[in-house]
């Protein structure tokens, strides 16, 4: 029992993330053996576990670099795009479908933190609003480009084109793996929770121990006080593409995994929108708080679900209750008026998500 | 090539005055408002109820959308932007997006998703001959209201007092209050004035393109924040400037290089311009104080 007391404050906080992850595996798994769980729950585990994974990336970025990015489903779409032409290369030359998922995700993870290298290089020279509006204008670039793309394989090996399918100048057993504006279609589908749930985990393994290095130090000093650590001789640009390079991997293998879960998967579902819903997770989870993200990425891809009574008002409850949520943890007066109810602001916010259930 | 010059200034023009009223408000709030682009689509939709439904004459339409855009502008900044003053930046883009949420679903409720056909309202108006092209009529109107815009824009931040408080708050907000300026309403104001711009924006893009949904002012929101950054964002001539570049540079895409790749090759350039000069064509550079 000492042994535990006596942890590191950072050490508890990354068991009590692990433990939630767990809880939450075990918690399903029971529900879905005892046959509580509706089929439209179901269906939404594996989108959870991936905005999950995608707040977390997105949280590497703003809340531990300090970096505003607006186009982070375009990450996403990369690894999601790589990773199912990944997977269905392979399905006659690899069997086991846990295998072929693995091999997707790290194949889209990759990819994804190659476009992160590509972007972060021009990007990171910039600062503040700047930099949000040209990784925003990115993510729209990446979802243009992924529009016109058109993917395909035969006995040669892969075939691309930015025209059409009939230009991919296949042979007669040659099969389309993305179609442009459709995308990719006949997927085989791969994914399973516990594959998520594997992947979250070692998702805050990576996170948590970058997070509590030397290096995340480095990283959390240049958000704080840029000319600070520049002058104590951190280097600038290194550290804060280790943190969007590493994000945007983590984004690409949850686009992997979140695009195997569909027969269909089309690019525009990766759009602005995305990455705005995914910031929005972000932000009210708390910047910078791991354990927020997780709850606020699985709550509020449930809660349009749950509102489902309301029909066609859910969306418009949504943004009041957004509105609402920001106004009460920013707002200085409500605070102080919660202090005087004996509160401090956080619980507010605990409340605020509790009335949303 | 005149033919897509002039829709390039006509398109650019619509962008030009969205921008304005980002680069206004960025200018003073230092916010980021995304609602901006849902504000053109009520203003549409105000414009279109007035004609279809109401069969009111175009000039009262476009005098009711402004009317109802500006208050709606007053309104947002008053109700979800005014509580977080102080708060962080990330908190108010936050907010400005769940505005944004708002403003579309309840046009959706309102106007349900249908398309909505926007009546030409400029039909028995005569087309100009240029050089062996066609000029639209609205196309004209759109270029001649953006330098009208312009220039009265230009005249009310340079001459009048309250466009003397608002270039004075967006230098510095402190030293402002201590000049006995009154902050909050000097936003509230600026708030005013970008959305009544919206407001004629959206009746303008809706002409030129009719078809009015209730997502119909995202894409151009984004388009028109990427050129009031382009431009240099807080900077009124920047925006205009940005605006009818980014407009040029959409419709040369589409006819030369690709339709589809268009808004990619609009973003690339804005990429190239930032690496390049990073606060935009015209903005000014600060530097930071240690």
């Amino acid at each position: 029992m000492d042994k535990i007391r006596n942890l590191k404050k950072s050490t508890k906080a990354a068991f009590l993330n692990y433990g939630i992850v767990l809880l939450f595996f075990i918690v399903v798994q029971i529900l879905a053996n005892g046959g509580h769980l509706t089929n439209s729950f179901k269906g939404q585990l594996i989108p959870i576990v991936s905005y999950v994974i995608m707040a977390l990336a997105l949280n590497l970025v703003v809340g531990i670099s300090g970096e505003l990015s607006l186009g982070h489903a375009g990450f996403m779409s990369v690894g999601a795009f790589s990773g199912v032409i990944a997977s269905m290369t392979m399905a006659g030359s690899v069997g086991n479908g846990g295998l072929r998922l693995l091999i997707a995700i790290v194949i889209g993870a990759l990819l994804a933190g190659l476009a992160g290298v590509i972007i972060g290089i021009p990007v990171l020279r910039l600062n503040g609003d700047y930099l949000a509006i040209v990784t925003l204008a990115f993510g729209e670039i990446i979802k243009n480009v992924m529009n016109c793309l058109y993917v395909g394989v035969d006995g040669a090996g892969l075939h691309m084109s930015f025209k059409d399918t009939a230009s991919l100048n296949m042979a007669a057993d040659g099969k389309v793996l993305i179609n442009g504006p459709m995308g990719a279609t006949g997927v085989t589908k791969l994914s399973t929770f516990t594959g998520g749930i594997l992947l979250l985990l070692v998702v805050l393994i990576v996170i948590q121990n970058l997070v509590n290095s030397r290096t995340g130090r480095a990283i959390m000093a240049i958000r704080d006080n840029r000319i600070a650590a520049e002058a104590s001789g951190v280097p600038i640009t290194k550290h804060k593409l280790i943190a969007f390079v590493t994000s945007a991997a983590i984004a690409g293998a949850a686009g992997a995994l979140y695009a195997l879960n569909y027969s269909t998967i089309a690019p525009k579902k990766f759009d602005f929108n995305t990455s705005i819903l995914i910031l929005v997770f972000v932000v009210l989870g708390g910047i910078g708080n791991m354990t927020g993200s997780i709850i606020a990425a699985a709550l509020l891809t449930v809660l349009p679900e749950l509102l489902r009574k309301f029909a066609d008002y859910r969306m418009l409850i949504y943004a009041i209750v957004l509105i609402l949520v920001m106004i009460a943890t920013n707002n200085e007066k409500v605070r102080v008026f919660m202090r005087g109810l004996g509160k401090k602001g956080k619980d507010a916010e605990v409340k605020e998500e509790a009335a949303n259930e | 090539m005149l033919a897509n010059l002039i829709n390039g200034i006509s398109l650019g023009s619509v962008y030009a005055i969205i921008a304005l009223g980002y680069t206004m408000v960025y200018g003073i709030a230092k916010m980021l408002n995304f609602a901006h682009g849902d504000v053109i689509m009520v203003g549409g939709y105000v414009a279109f109820c007035s004609i279809t439904y109401l069969g009111w004459p175009p000039v009262l339409a476009v005098l009711a959308s402004v009317v109802v855009c500006t208050m709606l502008g007053i309104l947002i900044e008053g109700l979800a932007y005014k509580p977080l003053r102080n708060a962080t930046s990330l908190a108010v883009l936050i907010t400005a997006i769940g505005v944004s949420y708002f403003l579309q679903n309840a046009a959706l409720l309102i106007w349900t998703s249908n398309t909505k056909v926007f009546p030409n309202i400029f039909a028995n108006l005569p087309s100009l001959k240029l050089g062996g092209t066609q000029v639209a009529p609205v196309t004209l109107i759109t270029v001649f209201a953006n330098i009208v815009i312009m220039i009265v824009l230009t005249l009310f931040t340079t001459k009048t007092k309250m466009g003397k408080a608002m270039r004075a708050v967006s230098e510095d907000k402190g030293a402002a209050t201590l000049m006995g300026i009154n902050v909050n309403r000097t936003i509230s104001v600026t708030f005013a004035i970008g959305s009544g711009l919206a407001a004629i924006a959206g009746v303008l893009l809706c002409t030129a393109y009719p078809t009015l949904m209730p997502t119909t002012g995202a894409m151009p929101g984004i388009k028109a924040f990427t050129a009031a950054v382009f431009g240099g964002i807080g900077s009124i001539p920047g925006a205009m400037l940005g605006g009818i570049l980014l407009g040029v540079i959409e419709i040369f895409g589409k006819a030369y290089i690709s339709t589809q790749l268009s808004d990619a090759i609009v973003f690339a350039v804005l990429i190239i311009v930032l690496l390049v000069k990073p606060t935009g064509l015209l903005g000014h550079k600060v530097n930071e104080k240690v």
